[in-house]
């Protein structure tokens, strides 16, 4: 269980929050290769470390929120707006 | 009351006499007894049998955790005695027994121990494989600890959350003083103990006068500060991410929050290893003194006292006081202890055997308890040297040492190492805001571990920013308080580790010999550490055996994974409620009145159809159609997603999520739009109207319309684009109401003008109807001429009663989702996630006409592009069976066979009146799904069913009735075949 601050809300518990995808996930230019656009679609990474998510706070503002978040010890290292770009830790 | 209550003394009430059975016998206690305590006290000694081989067992640690004390209810499967608060009228029973507790048949296994070593299971009963589930059988019958009743209620708990700035678990003197500090700085404290009464050690430790006073000081001074909470009968069960903590209680589980923790769990005392420790009568030094100190019992007449340390000779003097006779202490260590309560055993004339052991306790005639000890010198690491002496007594107690109790450390991702002095594993790094104190941090003397305690809440205090106080160093013994290998080897073995799974010292020297030589695969083979108990009486002698075994020392050795929980939590704390929310629509009141058959939609419950007295539901549903066809009918609607979309980019949103065209709209129209995803798949459609030029309304399918909403936000997000939606599903209702005669009707009530002209196919019309705001599209789903009304939600029931008041003389007739299901089928409106699946592309679906695929973009779009140019998969098509058909038709999800393989699947199929037939929609290989094509169905019990294609719609295929140009309504324009 971790908890999550949200931009709008404040800190809260991470039941009130759904993970909504990995937000490192650029979507191609529109003539882009088949390949980019198979990888950006179907592939994801699967990282031991920092991860860069989409959560929204669905039981909240429902705001959708990124999170750099380490998948091994749940610490959450940066929280953003959707515009905002967070620091992935080295 | 006879026999071993002391004439004083005790946490127990002695006004209040509390009868009870055990085991089918009655007896007495008092309040403040648990069932463990009011057992020994009249005399019985003997309160379970052990998991494996049967053998009686008794008390052992009297701290919550003695697995071999087990009884039930009846309901509760496995309550521990030591742990169960006495209560009058309790009737108990052993668990694990075969007939009586005194006369279990099983008890026979103990003779067969020898055949049955460690790893037996495993070798013996998986060759062959396939006769393991016969063994299974067999050995879960005989090895099994409560059983369950099914009969009982199902408890209902509640799941509580809670917050708090420090978290102290364990309320002995370390916890106790860490709880004052933290609350006299003003933090939000939970202090947390799972004992019946705060104190931990100081409500039985000696001098007993004097902890008692100290543990009384420490509660008043918490009882002075508001904020601090004191919980007791209470465990903390795990340590989860964040200083995450639930907390467990007799009826409820409680999640704590905190900002810091304070761990001051304490140790369990651990047993010596020698032969027949198990014995009824053989128990922990603590456990004698917590039977004399809380509830007034003499744990025995005549004591032999093992003891390796300063604790053991305490014990000794608790024992003397409490008028038992020791007729020997056995000392493993050379040298004895120099500490005032050694010297004063000493003074009062009890024989001190030095450099000594236990080789083996002697069983009582019925084997209930200990009649004696054989002792003899040792030589310290495991071996009796020497001759053996016979001294009659009728209980043991132990005092070896002590393990830490670091489950909650070690989840918290504590790093322990072991210090020869006091002999334990210390933490010696700890996870941030998460502090250890007292005996867990191997700090034994009294006065330091309440300055431990103090030291643990200043640390917390500063890690919340409540105090800048730098405390001292923890003051950790620099004594043998555990000795490192209490173990004596016997050759006719039952020296016990594990008293939870019955493992002696062999079994451990036997997995080491077949390689099982690291702790972790020690524990997966012998089992240790997996009964109920999960090692706390065990885990530590294991380690040191195989330290000793390979000859390293214990901190390389290490220890095991310790996950939650650190006790067993009654699964009923843990099951949800099974909470199956409902959602009822506007009119749901209206439904019952009219006798409406419900069925669940997603979480909706919608009229399947409207119940007649006399007439079945097929006929039902037939008449229901057939009133839509000829006058009017009304159904419920309220269940679609209902989203409004405003902002400067509202269209290019729509562009961007629907496969249709929608930047050219004209305010005041609708189109049909669906949705896909990434991949090409149709996962979503609706009617989207346009209001205005920035503003729109439309719906989606019941069971999409949270995910759509929510997906739309998304995109919004992630796109940047100025536009915003508000889901109205819940606040408006809606009302379709079609048939030939709808216009009339509605013309009675609407505001406007609803002719042809003025509200033409299509359209969208905002208006009153009766003063009442609604907002119309004109649809022809069920395809005849229809109006759905959407309106705020409260007007709804005021609505449909003035419409069936207006359409009464034109027969209307309220129509369920049956009903309605028929009807779009005779159009050939496919229904998505029936007629789709989790893979079906709008190519598939035969809802090309719907994809632009000339757009810029839309989500899907490029899929598309790569499926278009692939060999189709199946496709959907209309079919029929033949129209003599009168066997049971096919259902929905049947197979389509061809040549032995599957061709194809029905998703929807029904009766048409129009049509005279069973009719339907179907996925067919796309060489089957042409017109004309015939193709069988397998359905129930195998028969094959023919059935032809045929083009869609069945019914009215120009499409005339819906756009009311049809001159003559009751002309049927089926497609014959
Ligand atoms: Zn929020």
């Amino acid at each position: 269980m971790l908890r999550i601050a949200c931009p709008w809300c404040g800190e809260r518990d991470e039941a009130e929050f759904r993970y909504r995808g990995d937000a490192s996930v650029q979507r191609p230019a529109a003539d882009a290769g088949l390949d980019a656009f198979f990888a950006s679609v179907f592939e994801r990474d699967n990282p031991k470390g920092w991860h860069r998510e989409w959560w929204q706070h669905a039981q909240g503002c429902r705001r959708f929120i990124k999170v750099v978040r380490h998948t091994v010890t749940h610490e959450i290292a940066a929280i953003g707006k959707p515009e905002d770009d967070p620091a992935v830790p080295e | 009351m006879s026999g071993f209550r002391l004439p004083a003394g005790g946490r127990i009430d002695r006004a209040r006499v509390l009868p009870f059975d055990f085991d089918g016998r009655r007896y007495q206690g008092f309040a403040g007894d648990t069932l463990a305590s009011a057992l020994l006290a009249n005399g019985v000694r003997l309160v379970g049998r052990s998991f494996k081989y049967h053998r009686p067992r008794g008390v052992l640690s009297l701290a919550n955790h003695d697995v071999n004390a087990m009884v039930t209810d009846g309901i509760s499967p496995n309550l521990r005695a030591d742990g169960l608060p006495l209560c009058a009228g309790m009737r108990l029973l052993a668990v694990n027994t075969f007939g009586s507790l005194h006369s279990d048949r099983a008890r026979v296994i103990d003779k067969l121990a020898r055949f049955l070593p460690v790893g037996f299971y495993y070798k013996t009963f998986f060759r062959p494989k396939w006769t393991f589930p016969h063994w299974e059988r067999l050995i879960r019958r005989i090895s099994g600890l409560g059983q369950l009743n099914f009969q009982a209620a199902r408890p209902v708990s509640a799941k509580r959350y809670d917050f708090a700035d420090v978290l102290v678990i364990g309320a002995g003197p370390a916890g106790l003083a860490a709880a004052v500090c933290a609350g006299r700085a003003g933090a939000r404290v939970i202090l947390v103990d799972e004992n019946a009464q705060a104190g931990g050690s100081l409500t039985y430790a000696r001098p007993a006068g004097e902890a008692a006073a100290t543990a009384a000081e420490l509660l008043a001074a918490l009882a002075a500060q508001a904020n601090v909470e004191v919980r007791t009968a209470t465990f903390a069960a795990g340590y989860y991410a964040d200083h995450w903590v639930p907390l467990v209680d007799a009826g409820n589980i409680t999640k704590v929050r905190a900002k810091a923790v304070v761990v001051a769990t304490g140790v369990f005392e651990q047993p010596a290893v020698f032969r027949n420790n198990d014995l009824p009568g053989v128990m922990l030094a603590s456990a004698a003194q917590r039977l004399i100190h809380r509830y007034a019992v003499q744990p025995m007449r005549e004591a032999v006292v093992l003891t390796a340390n300063e604790e053991g000779y305490a014990a000794a003097l608790d024992l003397l006081d409490a008028g038992v006779r020791i007729q020997a202490v056995i000392d493993l260590t050379r040298t004895g202890e120099k500490c005032p309560a050694a010297l004063e055993v000493a003074q009062r004339g009890v024989r001190i055997l030095l450099e000594h052991c236990i080789v083996e306790a002697h069983a009582a005639g019925d084997g209930s308890g200990v009649k004696a000890v054989s002792v003899a010198p040792w030589n310290g690491s495991g071996m009796a040297a020497g001759a053996r002496e016979t001294i009659a007594c009728d209980g043991v107690a132990m005092s070896v040492g002590f393990a830490p109790a670091t489950a909650l450390l070690h989840q918290a991702g504590a790093h322990m190492r072991y210090e020869e002095l006091p002999g334990q594993f210390v933490p010696v790094q700890l996870p941030e805001g998460v502090f250890a104190a007292g005996r867990v941090n191997g700090v034994y003397d009294l006065a330091d571990r309440m300055r431990d305690g103090e030291r643990a809440a200043w640390l917390a205090l500063a890690h919340i920013g409540l105090g800048t106080h730098v405390p001292a160093e923890a003051a950790r013994a620099r004594r043998a308080v555990s000795h490192p290998f209490p173990f004596v080897e016997h050759a006719r073995g039952k020296n016990f580790i594990d008293f939870d799974e019955d493992l002696q010292l062999a079994d451990f020297y036997n997995a080491a010999q077949e390689g099982f030589d690291n702790i972790e695969l020690l524990k997966r083979y012998t089992t240790v550490g997996m009964g109920p108990s999960q090692g706390k009486h065990s885990n530590m002698n294991a380690v040191r055996i195989l330290a000793h075994i390979l000859k390293q020392p214990i901190d390389s050795v290490g220890t095991t994974t310790a996950r939650p929980f650190f006790h067993p939590v009654p699964l009923g704390h843990l099951a949800g409620r099974g909470f199956h929310p409902v959602r009822r629509t506007a009119l749901h009141a209206r439904h019952q009145q009219l006798d409406a058959v419900f069925m669940e939609a997603g979480m909706w419950l919608r009229p399947e159809y409207y119940a007649r007295s006399g007439k079945s539901k097929a006929e039902l549903v037939r008449e229901e159609a057939k009133a839509v066809r000829t006058g009017a009918g009304l159904i419920d609607v309220g269940t679609l997603g209902k989203i409004e979309l405003s902002g400067a980019d509202a269209g290019e949103l729509l562009e961007r999520v629907y496969t249709g065209r929608f930047r050219n709209m004209k305010p005041g129209t609708t189109r049909y739009g669906i949705m896909l995803d990434e991949a090409g798949v149709v996962i979503d459609d609706g009617v989207i109207g346009r209001l205005a030029e920035h503003k729109f309304y439309f719906t989606t399918t019941t069971t999409g319309s949270a995910t759509v909403y929510r997906e739309l936000q998304r995109l919004i997000t992630m796109w940047g684009l100025r536009a915003g939606i508000v889901n109205l599903t819940g606040a408006c209702a809606a009302i379709n109401l079609a048939g030939p005669s709808a216009r009339t009707i509605l013309a009675q009530l609407a505001d406007f003008d609803v002719g042809e002209n003025a509200f033409p196919y299509l359209a969208l019309r905002e208006g009153t109807i009766a003063g009442m705001p609604a907002r119309l599209m004109r649809v022809g789903f069920v395809g005849e001429l229809g109006f759905e009304i959407h309106m705020p939600s409260e007007h709804a029931p005021a609505l449909w009663d003035l419409l069936m008041r207006a359409g009464a003389s034109h027969g209307i007739r309220p129509f369920g989702v049956e009903a309605q299901r028929l009807l779009r089928l005779e159009k050939g409106h496919i229904i998505i996630g029936q007629d789709t699946d989790g893979l079906t592309t709008p190519f598939e679906a035969a809802l090309e006409w719907a994809v632009k695929m000339d757009k810029p973009f839309f989500v899907g779009q490029r899929s598309l592009q790569v499926l278009h140019k692939q060999p189709l998969r199946q496709k959907l098509a209309g079919f029929m069976l033949e129209r003599d058909f009168n066997a049971t038709p096919p259902k929905e999800c049947h197979l389509v066979i061809r040549d032995g393989q599957i061709a194809g699947r029905v998703t929807s199929i029904g009766w048409s009146e129009a049509l005279g037939r069973h009719f339907g929609l179907v996925f067919l290989a796309p060489d089957l799904a042409k017109e004309g094509m015939r193709f069988l169905i397998r359905v129930d019990g195998g028969a094959m069913v023919e059935a032809q294609v045929v083009s869609t719609p069945f019914y009215d295929p120009q499409g005339l009735r819906q756009k009311a140009l049809d001159p003559a309504p009751a002309a049927m324009q089926a497609v014959s075949a």
